[in-house]
């Protein structure tokens, strides 16, 4: 699925656009703080129904604060309040049973082979299509339904397991990822995460052996990051007994080879306080076969070619009511959900992707001799391939904590998703470029192809939520949480003698933040002792970005929102300092375990954590400088000149 | 309707990069990716294949080694084999294990089993021996068909086509037999995710080989007396490749389209000297 459209709507512009609609729910901004996450979330995913946010009910937020009261376990939830709590992160995530293990080292053998012997990669960017044979092999394989329950024909694999075989595909060919990608990771998740048992009986059987393909259809040409906005209709008939679709979506992978699609809808519904009759969205599954369901050509695209993408139209399709996924009115939270539980997949492939693109700079860089030395002696190709380590040993266990985290039940993870998928994306472009320019003109060339991993890598860093929304969406959830902390510090203003106790404890953090002091957070216990260093770093960076968060959210108030400069930097101190965190825990972990390369990761982490920090001071610093107000102001103007002009405005130097 | 025993040898993975340990007693095992041999994969193949066809009613996979050795079996099973049988070999008694040991394994267990093949690969890319086969068969008196290229059961004889030094040879010999797979036999499939998951819930007995009444000892020459036993002395490095000669022009030797492709111009070079000028050692080239 081609979620995201940067040509036509670019993301600035569209969360802009998206901003004035909050106008109205701003003023609960902190006082119901499980309506401002609402409205928050949606607003970075961009898939804010706006009629909801605008319409919810007092009872409805009430409720929803209850469910609140529980603290989050979230690391990255919790640091954004400069509070640490270790428990999701600390030490990494151990999930699979002995048997679960085992199994997962039989299965990574034979699938590595396929991707080895079967699946040629070039020849699929070279077909724009999966070959045949792959094809066949994959589904005899078991690779289309690798989540799904084996007692309806799936490998019934947990989330971490899943992803160690998921790198295999990123390491080989991120087109034949998408494949397989798109038909379970979104295609028919919405069947298994919300489904009820008779669909998931009905379906997955024929999607887990890949005799019927999925895919997921949201983006529509005037909708992408803002999802909100789709037009595709599904009236209930007079009858009751079916919805009419009407409608076409865009960038849909599998678009042209699916039986079986996740459409998301908006269906008339009638508003119980006011009686009014809303537009609300609402999730369907429905078949091909139904009748009225077709697709385009497949597009030309600059990488996954082998994924076919295709517009898909519904032309009064008739599905059956049986076929409403989940509740009527509750497409938001079913895309949004199956979004949020597929991203650390793409962490995972990513990981694989540079494992393989690195192991072909290294080998380039230990035999190419230049000026009379191999050019690994050098400390410019040195520096290079010490960076696209660490990026991909960031990434990987980024992939590994979030999907422990949900393997162990945690479901607040949407944070710690967003910033794998980020960095994931971002890490392998750059690990794809370098690799690219470690090997000079043999780089360039297709044979190597490193050429054709890098067009396929651009997709990622837009689809299923451009990573420009994904940081409004980090930053904005983080900020909402904080908001709620601080909120409930003010109220125990209100009445100083009852809560004493937690007063005392917020005014000496304070008091001694402000003086420098540390606060007395620690991450000692949890860092192994060789790492007591970075573990400093990080508590250190955890307390600014802290005291910056609360300092932003007095200064800008509920106006947060619209300060996306400010956001964006949020939101970059946020992954800096969530991946310092990764590291340690897993560089902790292989030095209490002994692992061959501890002392390796040791230095990984290390240099991360040292570079990391400079960068989220920086990032602190700047948000609380006059001089980057300035400069902010800077880029709106040089922005709005730009459009004005249509292009840019400066007088060529020559004067024509 | 008969059984067929397989073979199935676990070594270090043919794409492992095989190092030496220090003390140059054997090579380095540890945390090394082992597989199956893919000889012995070519064995599993052919019999699964038998099994599908339904000249055969059962495929045991055996394999002789430490508790690791199930993995492999592990491997025969989602293959499409239908039990395993792990012969529990550890310690010294593996570090010595050779075609012999193996085949008095194999012998007792084809007799214990009735069955009426045993398919093994020609050889393990390990030691290359290519032993085991010719020794089971003659161990148990029975004939055998080795180097196979083409296995087809046609009542209780078999005739196999064989590799031989320059060209193919058709025997036709008489069941039970000793069979040894060669590189053509056939493709061996991949062992699929749900298949693996069925093997999960196939049986893997476990047994000695002092409940087989198959003694361990390697014997050198002398014929058995304590400290006559075999073993390995010294492992080394291979040596590295020579270097290649010089050679005037690249360009001549290659074919055109690879000169098209050769876009480091050694021009850059041109300018070295003693005094050293940057701007002509590095200045971009190609492209």
């Amino acid at each position: 699925m081609l979620l995201g459209k940067l040509s036509l709507t670019p993301a600035l512009c569209t969360a802009l656009r998206i901003s004035p609609a909050f106008s109205g729910a701003q003023k609960q901004f902190g006082a119901t703080a499980i309506h401002a996450r609402l409205y928050v979330s949606q607003a970075a995913e961009a898939v804010l129904d706006k009629q909801v946010v605008g319409s919810a009910t007092p009872t409805k937020a009430a409720t929803a604060k209850k469910s609140q009261s529980v603290e989050s376990q979230s690391f990255a939830v919790n640091m954004f309040k400069g509070q640490i709590n270790p428990s999701q992160v600390f030490p990494f995530p151990s999930v699979m049973n002995e048997e679960q293990t085992q199994f997962l080292q039989e299965l990574v053998p034979p699938v590595s082979k396929f991707f080895e012997e079967v699946n040629d990669p070039v020849k699929n960017d070279a077909l724009e299509m999966v070959e045949v044979k792959t094809m066949e092999g994959l589904k005899e394989m078991g690779a289309f339904g690798l989540q799904v329950p084996t007692d309806l024909g799936g490998v019934g694999l947990t989330n971490t397991q899943y992803a160690r075989l998921v790198e295999i595909v990123g390491k080989h060919d991120l087109g034949v990822g998408i494949t397989l990608g798109a038909h379970q990771s979104i295609g028919f998740k919405g069947i298994l995460l919300v489904g009820n048992s008779a669909q998931k009986e009905k379906y997955l059987p024929k999607l887990a052996s890949g005799e019927t393909l999925a895919a997921f259809c949201l983006t529509e040409p005037a909708s992408g990051s803002d999802a909100a906005s789709i037009r595709t209709t599904a009236t209930l008939s007079p009858c009751g007994k079916h919805y009419l679709l009407n409608g076409g979506k865009i960038w849909i992978s599998n678009g042209g080879i699916a039986e079986i699609f996740t459409v998301f809808a908006k269906t008339p519904m009638k508003d119980e306080k006011t009686g009014e009759m809303k537009d609300k969205i609402t999730a369907f599954i429905v078949e091909k076969s139904f009748g009225g369901v077709t697709h385009g050509p497949p597009e030309q695209k600059m990488g996954i070619k082998a994924s076919n993408t295709a517009e898909v139209y519904f032309d009064n399709v008739p599905v059956p009511v049986e076929n409403v996924l989940g509740e009527v009115g509750d497409g938001f939270k079913v895309a949004m959900s199956i979004l949020n539980n597929g991203r650390f997949g793409m962490a995972a492939a990513l990981s694989g992707t540079m494992k393989g693109v690195i192991s072909q700079a290294v080998d380039h860089a230990a035999n190419r001799i230049q000026f009379g030395s191999k050019i690994h002696t050098y400390g410019t190709i040195q520096e290079k391939l010490a960076r696209m380590a660490m990026l991909q040993y960031v990434t990987e266990s980024m992939a590994y904590m979030v999907s422990g985290n949900m393997d162990s039940g945690s479901k607040d993870y949407h944070i710690e998703a967003a910033i794998s998928k980020i960095f994931a994306s971002e890490a392998a472009w750059e690990v794809a470029d370098e690799c690219i320019q470690v090997m000079g003109g043999m780089g360039f060339m297709k044979a190597p192809g490193v050429e054709r991993i890098m067009r396929d890598l651009r997709i990622f860093r837009i689809f299923e939520g451009t990573n420009d929304i994904l940081r409004l969406f980090v930053a904005l959830n983080g900020f909402q949480d904080a908001g709620k902390h601080l909120k409930s510090l003010q109220k125990a203003l209100k009445n100083p003698l009852g809560n004493a106790g937690l007063l005392a404890g917020e005014v000496t953090k304070r008091v001694k933040r402000r003086a420098g002091l540390s606060s007395g957070l620690t991450l000692q216990g949890s860092v192994h002792p060789e790492l007591s260093q970075s573990g400093e770093l990080a508590v250190k960076a955890i307390e600014h970005f802290g005291v910056t968060i609360e300092d932003m959210l007095i200064k800008h108030g509920k106006n947060i929102l619209h300060e996306q400069f400010v956001l964006k930097r949020v939101a970059d101190s946020a992954i800096d300092l969530y991946a310092m965190i990764v590291v340690l825990s897993r560089a902790s972990q292989s030095l209490s375990q002994g692992h061959v390369s501890a002392q390796h990761e040791k230095i990984l982490c290390e240099t991360w954590c040292v570079e990391a920090n400079d960068r989220i001071m920086k990032n602190v610093r700047d948000l609380k400088s006059s001089s980057s107000t300035q400069t902010f102001k800077n880029m709106k103007a040089i922005s709005a000149a730009m459009v004005e002009n249509g292009g840019t405005v400066a007088s060529h130097p020559l004067g024509f | 309707m008969s059984r067929v025993l397989v073979g199935v040898k676990r070594v270090i993975d043919y794409a492992v990069k095989i190092r030496v340990k220090p003390d140059n007693s054997g090579v380095v095992t540890d945390g090394v990716k082992h597989s199956m041999n893919p000889f012995c994969e070519i064995a599993v193949e052919e019999a699964v294949k038998l099994k599908e066809k339904k000249l055969i009613k059962e495929v045991v996979a055996v394999s002789c080694g430490p508790t690791q050795a199930t993995e492999t079996i592990r491997t025969a099973l989602a293959m499409g084999c239908d039990r395993g049988i792990h012969v529990e070999v550890t310690g010294k008694d593996y570090e010595s294990m050779g075609p012999l040991q193996v085949s008095k394994i194999l012998a007792a267990l084809a007799k214990r089993e009735e069955a009426s093949l045993v398919i093994v690969g020609k050889q393990a890319i390990d030691d290359d021996c290519n032993q085991t086969g010719q020794m089971t068969a003659a161990l148990l008196d029975w004939p055998q068909g080795t180097f196979a290229s083409e296995v087809t059961l046609e009542g209780d004889k078999v005739k196999v086509v064989r590799e031989i030094d320059g060209g193919l040879e058709t025997i036709k010999i008489n069941m039970p037999a000793v069979l040894t797979a060669d590189l053509r036999l056939n493709t061996p499939r991949y062992a699929t995710l749900p298949n693996i998951m069925k093997a999960k819930k196939k049986k893997i007995a476990n047994m000695k080989p002092a409940e087989l009444g198959v003694d361990m000892v390697s014997r050198g020459p002398g014929g058995g007396s304590e400290g006559d036993i075999l073993r390995g002395l010294l492992a080394v490095e291979q040596s590295s490749r020579q270097h290649g000669g010089l050679i005037s022009s690249s360009r001549t030797h290659l074919h055109p389209a690879i000169v098209a492709t050769d876009f480091h111009d050694s021009s850059s070079l041109k300018g070295y000297s003693e005094t050293l000028s940057f701007t002509e050692l590095i200045q971009p080239t190609g492209g």
